[in-house]
C-alpha cells in the first residue's frame, strides 16, 4: 500500500511537473531546446519509474507505531518552532529549548535534558560564535 | 615525472601549517564521525560544509579538511562495528562480521589494530592509485564534448540506480527527483524563472547545502528517533592494542587483494566504499576459506573489508576530481562543496589549478599517516567518545545542521526547506527510496541539461549527435549494462540487509 501511494504520488508529480513545463514562456530561443524539454524529459522519466511501484508494489515498511510516530511528528515540530523562534529569542535560548525537548523524548530524564540544552548551547556556540567566528542570532540577549 | 614534480609541489602546498592543522583536525572529527553509530561519512562532511564555507577558508584547504574527514570516517566506522556490532557508517558493515566476535574472544584491541593497518594500507595505497591513474584519466577526460558528458552522466545515475539500490524503479523515481529539484529557479541560458510559482526565494533555485544537511543529517535524527536505539561501549574490554607481526604477514596478501578489488570497485561510478567493503570480504571468503573460519573471528575477516573500504573511498575521488562525477554519496557531498567553492572538478582543473588537486593529494598521503596514529595507539579516546549518548548527540548534530545552514544563508526560510528535506528524507528511507540519486540529481541537473542543450545546439537540433562518437556510445552501453546487469546478478554486488540497530539489545 505504502508503495502505491508513493507510485500514485509521483505520478501525479510527473503530470504536474511536465504541466509546469508547458507554463514556462519560451521567449526567444536561442538554442534548439529551449528552456521546456528537459524538465518534460525529467517529467516523463518520472511518471514511467512511478508506474513499477504502482504494479509491483515492495513489501509495506514497518511504519513507526503511532505513539514514534508522534514522536517523530512532535520532533519536527520542535525544529520549525526552533527555525521561527532563532532570530527573535536568539540563538543561546532557542538552542537550549530545543535540545531540551529533543533530549527528553530521545530517553534522557527531564533533570538530564534541561543540564544537556544548557550545554550542547553554550558549547556550540563557544566553539562556531567565540572560537570560529560564524554569527548566530543574539535575540533576547543582545546586550 | 612530470608526476613527481605534481606531487612535490603538492606537498608544499599541504605542508603549510594552516594545511597541516586542518589535515589533523579533519582526521581527528572523521575519526569521531565514522566511529558514531547514525553519523556516517555523507552526513559528517554535509554538517561540516557549511561551517568550512562560512570560515571563508581557502578552496584547497576546505577541500584538505573535508577529505580528510572523510578518510577519518573510513577508519572510524569499524571502531563501533568491532566494539558494539553496530557498524559505525555503512561500509563498516561487513567489519562486524568477524570484528565483533573476535571482540567477544577478548581480542578487541588486537582487532582494532589489525583494522587500523589494514585501513592505513587501503588508504594508502588507494592514494598512490589516485596518483598514477587520475592524470590518466583526465587526459581522457579532455575528449569529452557535451553530448559525452551528457552520456556520462547519465551512466553514473544508471550505475548508482542499479548496484546501490535494491530497487531500479525507485532509484529512478530518486534520480528524477533530484533532477526535477534542480531546474526549479532561474534557467541560465535564458533568464527564465521556472518553478518559481512567483516565489522570491526560489529564484536562485534550491541551494543544494540545504537539500544535502536535511536528506542526510535531519533524516537521520527523524529515523533515530523511531529506533530510539543505541549500544554502548562501557565494560568492554579492549585489551593490548597490538598486533603481532606474524598475523600481520598471514593477512598481507588479504589486505594486497582486498585493496586492489576496493580501489576498482571505488573508481567505478555509482558504487563507492559499501561495495568495496563488500565485494572485497566475499572475495576473500571465496579465496581463503576452507575451514570456514570466516564470520567466526578471523583476524582476515576483519582485515578484507577495512582494507577494501579506505581503497574504495580512494578511488571513488578519482572519478570526482577528473570528472566532475561522484562515485558515491559522500563524493557527492564533496563535490557539492567544491561547487560551493567555485571549483570545476574535472580535466581542466588538473591544468588550471594543479596546486588544488596536488595539494589534496599530497595532504592525503600525510593524512593517512596521521589516522594511523590516532587510530591505533589513540583509539582508547575514540572509544571513549562512543560512550556519549545518544539523546545528546542526536540533538547536537541537528543543531550543528541548523547553525550551518543558518551560517550561509542567514535565512528561516532555508532552515523550513531543510526541515522539508529531512521529512522527506525519512518518508523515502522508509520507502527504501534511495537518496543518492535525488543528492547527484540537484548536484547534477543543470550540468545536465546544459550539456545536452549545447549537444544540440552543436548539431541544429539533431538527437543523434548523442551518440555521434564511439566514446558517447561506449558510454551509453556502459549506462544501459550498468542498470541491467545487477537484475541479472545483483545478489552478489549487494550487501545483507543492513542489521537494524533495534536488534541488538541495549
Amino acid at each position: 500500500m505504502s508503495d502505491r501511494l508513493l507510485g500514485a504520488i509521483m505520478l501525479v508529480l510527473a503530470l504536474a511537473f511536465i504541466a509546469g513545463a508547458w507554463q514556462i514562456e519560451t521567449g526567444p530561443m536561442l538554442d534548439p531546446l529551449g528552456p521546456r524539454s528537459f524538465p518534460i524529459i525529467i517529467g516523463v522519466l518520472l511518471g514511467i519509474s512511478a508506474l513499477y511501484p504502482l504494479i509491483r508494489p515492495d513489501p509495506r515498511p514497518d511504519w513507526p507505531a503511532a505513539g514514534r510516530l508522534l514522536e517523530i511528528v512532535l520532533a519536527v515540530v520542535v525544529m520549525m518552532a526552533y527555525a521561527l523562534l532563532l532570530e527573535p529569542l536568539g540563538f543561546l535560548i532557542a538552542t537550549a529549548l530545543a535540545v531540551f525537548v529533543l533530549s527528553w523524548r530521545l530517553g534522557a530524564r527531564p533533570g538530564g535534558a534541561v543540564l544537556a540544552g544548557v550545554g550542547v548551547s553554550v558549547v556550540i556556540y563557544t566553539v562556531f560564535h567565540l572560537i570560529l567566528g560564524l554569527s548566530l542570532p543574539k535575540g533576547l540577549l543582545a546586550f | 615525472m612530470e608526476t613527481l614534480g605534481f606531487l612535490i609541489q603538492g606537498f608544499e602546498v599541504a605542508l603549510t601549517p594552516t594545511n597541516l592543522a586542518l589535515a589533523l583536525l579533519g582526521c581527528f572529527l572523521g575519526t569521531i564521525i565514522g566511529a558514531l553509530p547514525g553519523l556516517g561519512p555523507s552526513n559528517g562532511v554535509a554538517i561540516l560544509i557549511p561551517l568550512a564555507f562560512t570560515l571563508g577558508l581557502p578552496a584547497t584547504s576546505a577541500l584538505i579538511m573535508l577529505t580528510s574527514v572523510y578518510y577519518g570516517a573510513m577508519y572510524g566506522g569499524r571502531i563501533s562495528s568491532i566494539l558494539l556490532n553496530i557498524p559505525g557508517d555503512e561500509p563498516a558493515l561487513m567489519t562486524t562480521l568477524d570484528g565483533y566476535p573476535m571482540a567477544k574472544q577478548g581480542r578487541a584491541g588486537e582487532a582494532l589494530a589489525l583494522s587500523g593497518v589494514a585501513s592505513f594500507v587501503g588508504g594508502f595505497f588507494a592514494t598512490v592509485g589516485l596518483v598514477l591513474f587520475a592524470p590518466l584519466l583526465a587526459r581522457v577526460a579532455l575528449l569529452f564534448g557535451p553530448a559525452e558528458y551528457f552520456a556520462l552522466y547519465a551512466l553514473a545515475f544508471a550505475t548508482l540506480g542499479g548496484i546501490a539500490s535494491r530497487n531500479q524503479a525507485k532509484a529512478a523515481i530518486a534520480a528524477a527527483l533530484g533532477l526535477g529539484i534542480a531546474m526549479i529557479g532561474i534557467d541560465f541560458a535564458t533568464g527564465i524563472p521556472r518553478y518559481t510559482f512567483g516565489e522570491m526565494h526560489l529564484f536562485e533555485g534550491i541551494d543544494f547545502l540545504v537539500a544535502i544537511v536535511g536528506l542526510f543529517a535531519i533524516s537521520e535524527v527523524l529515523l533515530f528517533l523511531e529506533h530510539q536505539g543505541g549500544g554502548s561501549a562501557i565494560g568492554m574490554k579492549l585489551g593490548r592494542i597490538t598486533v603481532s607481526l606474524k598475523e600481520l604477514a598471514h593477512c598481507a596478501p588479504t589486505m594486497g587483494r582486498s585493496t586492489v578489488l576496493g580501489f576498482i570497485a571505488g573508481v567505478l561510478p555509482g558504487a563507492g566504499a559499501s561495495l568495496g567493503s563488500f565485494i572485497a570480504y566475499t572475495i576473500e571468503k571465496r579465496v581463503v576459506d576452507r575451514t570456514g573460519t570466516l564470520g567466526r573471528g578471523d583476524p582476515r575477516g576483519v582485515a578484507a573489508p577495512e582494507a577494501g573500504n579506505n581503497a574504495a573511498a580512494g578511488g571513488a575521488l578519482i572519478p570526482m576530481l577528473t570528472l566532475g562525477v561522484p562515485g558515491s554519496g559522500t563524493t557527492a557531498v564533496l563535490l557539492a562543496m567544491l561547487m560551493t567553492l567555485n571549483i570545476t572538478p574535472g580535466p581542466l582543473l588538473f591544468q588550471q589549478q594543479p596546486e588544488v588537486v596536488w595539494g589534496l593529494i599530497a595532504a592525503l598521503f600525510l593524512g593517512n599517516f596521521m589516522l594511523l596514529v590516532m587510530n591505533i595507539p589513540m583509539v582508547g579516546l575514540f572509544v571513549r567518545l562512543l560512550m556519549v549518548p545518544a539523546h545528546i548527540l542526536m540533538p547536537t548534530v541537528a543543531m550543528i545542521g541548523f547553525v550551518g545552514i543558518y551560517a550561509i544563508s542567514g535565512s528561516t526560510f532555508d532552515l523550513f526547506v531543510m526541515i522539508g528535506f529531512g521529512v522527506m528524507g525519512y518518508v523515502l528511507r522508509k520507502l527504501d527510496v534511495p537518496l543518492v540519486p535525488i543528492i547527484l540529481g540537484i548536484l547534477l541537473g543543470n550540468q545536465m541539461e546544459d550539456n545536452l542543450r549545447r549537444a544540440l545546439q552543436i548539431s541544429n537540433g539533431e538527437w543523434s549527435i548523442l551518440l555521434g562518437s564511439p566514446l558517447a556510445v561506449g558510454l551509453w552501453i556502459a549506462a544501459v549494462a550498468g542498470f541491467v546487469a545487477p537484475l541479472l546478478v545483483g545478489r552478489y554486488l549487494r550487501p545483507p540487509t543492513p542489521v537494524p540497530a533495534e536488534a541488538d539489545p541495549d
